[in-house]
């Protein structure tokens, strides 16, 4: 199908495959088996301008939107979704900074994260706040020219391999929603400390750890919009980042599609290859028809997002929700078509089929992503729209 | 300082076709890249750059097409491109290739000169020291590792069959290079979107000062009488079974034919 991309978006494509197939997937499988940070390819990311694409041109980036870090996510996650979540994540924790920050803050922290020289992290769950956010628990005080953050955040992407982090703590727990605040934490701030690295079922080569605040004492120009504003902070964050999710699903679908394909077409049964059967053709033409629909989705989303629309919501955890669902039956189907050797080490669609699963967890799982459609659904009801 | 990085496209394929008339490469239908030991050299002249300072400009010789190879390089991060194109170059063997490019290299302020060891598709490994004489400068082939860069120096291990040589020299000079020397590194969106606007200069015969009878067929000693595949040998067998048994069937075999 062709999605009419523009020049700059083909081009941006072309760089992001040539790294994924040159620089992925020959270590892809090390990476998952040593859960080794993918540091190297980070930096080959970071040398090739990819970290700057969705960052204005005014502080280092190229000034691009969702749709091209959509097309750059979709392509590495073909290769493997445990490089794409960290390059991703470091987009999930630039949005409050993008969205929410002053002048000051984008000026000293966006040039850095534009040119990959310091990646970030987005700290929001907590043992006791996952799903319902609500429950976070961890604290920021004001005391005199400085906020003192107390707490601890769990599963966080990127922790301990991030140097600047944005976090979301509450500042005044009685007023419930309304008195979460947001915050840009620098690594290295005496009293933030990080947990153990978490051992994954997918998504190894990702860091995946805990953040400890005990008495730990920021500057309060750090804070990101006002007091208070923390939780809108984190939403307008996932509804900016929710579509890649999608692109996630998207490319790692495909992914298994291909290797899929390129297996059928040499394992030969009954003296025939197998994608002559009648049963392997229908799997193959259920999945790609299930992606071109996703991809359609995520596209349009993405570009909606782009032409500046106001609420986005709904149709951003909409390409979440179908992609990555998507994602997780194709890679499934993927390692069902190849049998025996879809299982095995030897081919790279049991990891992908691992991958996908955190797909349909991470940011928001899906089961809240249908919340959320339904009570956007039932408000423009009501407003009848 | 200013580094010149001399490139070639060559077909992307190991199995070249050749026009048998005429004895010349067949290019059509073949995608084109950049000669891969060329694309050592575009990294260690950047490499060079980032240390030092300066600029890059990569220069070939061919056909309008030619110019993508100096629009990648570019993306790569090169500052300019010069094309070398017009009738008058068809033909060139590896005399009148290292003529014209030592003759556009003269009109350009050069401390350094990269070329790769030699191209894919000819083999030859004569352009790079050919163009060096033609410049009258130093040159050191095959260079695995550049040790020191001074202002008016280098120092560099060239390979050799067994270890290396420590080879010092004077600039300006120029360098050929093997893989060994580095990684060279993917373009970057900045540099693809550079290489879109940036400008090729095109020079001719005339603009290179360079007299039409040093250049293209009949600037070409080189007389390719004919082309071909050598015949595959025959007679070969292949020894199996499990390494123990490989060994004494091999050796019987020798002492059959009386070589051990």
């Amino acid at each position: 199908m062709d999605y009419f991309l523009n020049e700059d978006q083909l081009m941006i494509r072309d760089l992001a495959r040539q790294i994924a197939e040159e620089k992925v997937v020959p270590v892809r499988e090390e990476l998952d088996e040593k859960e080794k940070f993918p540091w190297e390819i980070m930096k080959v990311l970071a040398q090739s301008d990819l970290f700057g694409l969705f960052i204005p041109e005014e502080y280092g980036g190229l000034g691009k939107g969702s749709l091209e870090l959509a097309i750059a996510v979709e392509e590495l996650s073909k290769a493997c979704v445990g490089v794409s979540t960290t390059y991703a994540a470091n987009a999930l924790g630039t949005y409050p900074i993008l969205l929410f920050g002053t002048d000051e803050q984008k000026k000293k922290y966006l040039p850095d994260i534009a040119a990959g020289k310091r990646l970030v992290a987005f700290g929001l769950t907590e043992a006791n706040a996952g799903s319902d956010a609500g429950g976070i628990q961890t604290t920021a005080r004001l005391d005199g020219d400085s906020y003192v953050l107390n707490g601890t955040k769990q599963w966080i992407t990127n922790g301990g391999e991030a140097e600047i982090y944005t976090i979301i703590a509450i500042t005044d727990r009685g007023k419930g929603a309304r008195g979460a605040s947001a915050f840009i934490v620098e690594k290295d701030t005496p009293g933030f400390t990080f947990g153990k690295k978490e051992k994954k079922m997918g998504i190894r080569c990702s860091a995946t750890r805990e953040l400890v605040f005990e008495d730990c004492r920021i500057p309060r120009e750090n804070i990101l919009a006002r007091e208070g504003m923390g939780f809108i902070v984190a939403m307008k964050t996932l509804d900016s980042s929710r579509v890649g999710v999608g692109a996630q699903g998207l490319g790692v679908a495909q992914g298994a599609l291909n290797e899929a394909i390129k297996f059928a077409r040499q394992r030969v049964q009954f003296g025939h290859p197998i994608i002559s059967f009648q049963a392997i053709q229908h799997m193959i033409a259920d999945m790609a028809t299930e992606i071109e629909a996703a991809r359609a989705l995520v596209y349009s989303v993405a570009r909606f997002i782009d032409s500046g629309a106001k609420d986005v919501t709904k149709v951003s955890a909409m390409a979440k929700l179908f992609a990555t669902d998507m994602g997780m039956r194709v890679t499934t189907n993927a390692v069902q078509v190849m049998g025996g050797s879809g299982y095995m080490k030897e081919y790279p669609v049991e990891k992908m089929m691992r991958d996908a699963k955190i797909l349909q967890i991470y940011e928001g799982t899906n089961q809240i992503q249908r919340n959320v459609i339904a009570q956007n659904i039932i408000k423009e009801a009501a407003k009848g729209k | 300082m200013h580094i010149v990085v001399c490139i070639k496209q060559v077909p992307d394929t190991a199995e070249v076709r050749i026009n048998q008339e005429t004895g010349t490469l067949i290019r059509e239908g073949v995608p084109s890249i950049i000669n891969p030991y060329d694309m050592h050299a575009i990294e260690a002249a950047l490499w060079i750059k980032e240390q030092k300072g300066g600029k890059v400009t990569v220069l070939t010789m061919g056909p309008p097409q030619a110019e993508a190879a100096l629009r990648e390089a570019i993306s790569m991060g090169a500052d300019d491109g010069v094309l070398l194109t017009g009738r008058e170059f068809a033909g060139s063997d590896t005399l009148a290739t290292s003529f014209s490019l030592a003759s556009a290299i003269k009109k350009l302020q050069v401390d350094m000169v990269i070329c790769g060891k030699q191209a894919i598709d000819g083999d030859t490994a004569q352009v790079g020291p050919e163009v060096a004489e033609f410049l009258n400068i130093p040159h050191i082939s095959y260079v695995r590792k550049i040790n020191e860069i001074t202002d008016g120096g280098i120092k560099v291990e060239r390979l050799m069959d067994e270890g290396f040589d420590l080879v010092e020299s004077t600039l300006p000079v120029l360098l050929t290079v093997v893989r060994e020397l580095n990684q060279p590194r993917l373009p970057s969106l900045k540099g693809k979107m550079n290489a879109k606007k940036a400008e090729i200069k095109k020079l001719g015969g005339p603009e290179i000062g360079a007299p039409t009878e040093r250049l293209g067929f009949s600037g070409s000693p080189t007389q390719v009488k004919r082309i071909f595949t050598p015949e595959p040998r025959i007679g070969r067998s292949m020894i199996e079974g499990t390494p123990a048994e490989q060994v004494e069937a091999l050796l019987k075999i020798l002492i059959e034919r009386k070589c051990v």
